[in-house]
């Protein structure tokens, strides 16, 4: 019972850092029906924003945070501008296959001796590790760090959504562009913040991976991608909360795989969940198919 | 003129849907287009509103060419367009709506004091703010776009088939509504395909034929127009 429990523990932690980048997936997603397949490494310069904060400036956690947030955001901003808005009104193909491209570019541009390097990087600790042992269930600080911060973003999160005018054109436009423009939305300004913001959370969560998980490199944005934006996809697509959820989902799959099969599993079972879902609901948990009323 | 559209040509690829099209509206006034389905009247809102870009001709909004101008540019400027199939949010609540609607305008006094003349112009719509605008029969979407586009405080407004798919009962409404925000002081450039509802309402109207004005006058002498009463009104030929 308490192996099982310390599991659940485990799987939390991975759980709240997908659900960091499985937000960014979801909202881009929900805004401009792509998928950004370049977020998973927006997520890695996240990372390694955190890595050279920590080690060569010694800068505080604070500090750390917010200049992978104002880094990623730049990046994504950056990102949409140049490769995904001239092909806004291309067909949809011609994004997903750029977003592609732009990922494996930044995989190995970063990966140049002249930029973060082709190697494995151990990622300082930021702050001493500290366990609490709770009749035999461990917790570290490195965990309650990943709660409280991932819940903040959350919270943050929603609270910017639907509780102000910024979310609200956000929602306008995800529902249909061209009336949100009729409203007087900036819809290009809306787009781009909402890269800016799913990236803003990403390099929140790149840094709480490389505090969790403590080795970077510029390709370890790919696999932790895939499995996001398999958590956007079984919690429904597009759906905030459903990202969350799917996020916690294949954080507790993948950590009980490991925990009671094998852990050379892990990263199998996240491609069973999202083949079982395309197969019975491609929706998602939390997704709605939209109806067209005329 | 507040609203002066001079020899536009729009096309939707290399189809051209109008041809030099040009008419006024003034300070004021409700002017209606009519014409069949696919004569182009949608497509001369569209233009104006900033979602199609005439190739050539221009459009003046009190002097200021709106042509090649982004749509939320074209609202700020004082042009709301209600479009057609009313373009309500249906994710969001009526109230959400109505603040969509106000999304130009920055003082929050004076953005609650036009969502409360909204809901008191249509006691239906406070009944249901907080509802999500989605679950509204056909009527009441219609009036919260059109309360939608009121909360925008615009000069002009543009609606596009107001009348689409609503009982006669409340198309009555609707026009009569129509003709009340005229009242207030708000310049209403109309397109319908209720002809008789809208030479009704209108002061004067354009009739519409392929992409090109056919016919223009004072809408009251419109109705009494031969033509337009043998190919709109559904008058038998005697």
């Amino acid at each position: 019972m308490d192996y099982f429990v310390q599991q659940v523990i485990n799987g939390l932690q991975l759980g709240f850092v997908y659900a960091l980048i499985a937000l960014g997936y979801t909202m881009v997603y929900g805004i401009v029906r792509l998928i950004n397949f370049a977020h998973g490494d927006v997520f890695m310069v996240g990372a390694f924003i955190g890595l050279y904060t920590i080690e060569r400036f010694q800068w505080p956690l604070a500090a750390v945070f917010v200049s992978a947030v104002v880094g990623c955001t730049v990046l994504a901003v950056l990102i949409e501008q140049l490769a995904y808005r001239p092909l806004r009104h291309a067909p949809k193909i011609a994004s997903l296959i750029t977003a592609i491209g732009v990922s494996l570019f930044l995989e190995y541009f970063t990966s140049l001796r002249q930029v973060f390097g082709p190697h494995f990087y151990s990622f300082p600790r930021p702050f001493p590790v500290v366990s609490w042992n709770w009749h035999g269930i461990l917790v570290t600080n490195i965990q309650a760090v990943i709660f409280l911060v991932t819940t903040l973003c959350v919270l943050l999160l929603q609270f910017i959504v639907f509780r102000t005018k910024m979310g609200r054109a956000m929602r306008a436009v995800s529902f249909d562009y061209v009336t949100a423009g009729l409203m007087g939305v900036n819809v290009n300004m809306v787009i781009s913040f909402t890269f800016g913001l799913g990236a803003a959370l990403a390099g929140v969560g790149g840094v709480l991976y490389g505090i969790a998980y403590p080795q970077v490199n510029t390709f370890m944005g790919f696999m932790p991608g895939l499995k996001a934006f398999t958590a956007a996809v079984l919690g429904g697509i597009g759906n905030i909360p459903g990202a969350v959820l799917g996020a916690l989902i294949m954080g507790q799959s993948e950590t009980m795989v490991s925990a009671y099969l094998s852990s050379t599993y892990r990263d199998g079972i996240a491609f069973v969940i999202l083949i079982l879902v395309l197969l019975w609901k491609p929706t998602g948990i939390l997704g709605t198919s939209r109806t067209e009323k005329v | 003129m507040l609203l002066c559209i001079e020899n536009i040509n729009v096309y939707y690829g290399n189809i051209q849907a109008l041809h030099d099209v040009s008419l006024t509206v003034a300070k004021g006034e409700i002017v209606s287009l009519i014409g069949a389905n696919g004569a182009g009247k949608s497509t001369i809102l569209k233009a104006v509103s900033g979602i199609l870009t005439p190739r050539s001709g221009r459009i003046l909004l009190a002097d200021k060419d709106l042509v090649g101008v982004s749509p939320h540019r074209i609202v700020r400027m004082g042009v709301s367009l209600v479009p057609e199939g009313r373009g309500i949010f249906a994710n969001m609540t009526v109230r959400d709506n109505l603040e969509m609607g106000a999304f130009t305008r920055n003082s929050r006094e004076e953005i609650e004091k036009s969502v409360a003349e909204v809901f008191s112009l249509f006691p239906q719509l406070r009944e249901r703010a907080s509802q999500s605008a989605g679950t509204l029969s056909g009527g009441e979407q219609q009036m919260l776009a059109i309360g939608r586009a009121m909360v925008a405080k615009p000069d002009v407004v543009l609606l596009d088939e107001p009348s689409m798919g609503l009982s006669p009962l409340l198309v009555r409404d609707i026009f009569l509504l129509i003709r009340e925000i005229n009242r207030a002081g708000t310049t209403i450039l109309l397109v319908e395909q209720n002809a008789f509802m809208a030479l009704s309402v209108a002061h004067r109207a354009y009739v519409l034929e392929t992409g090109a004005i056919a016919l223009t006058g004072i809408a009251s002498e419109l109705r009494q127009n031969a033509k337009v009463r043998a190919a709109y009104l559904g008058d038998v030929a005697e």
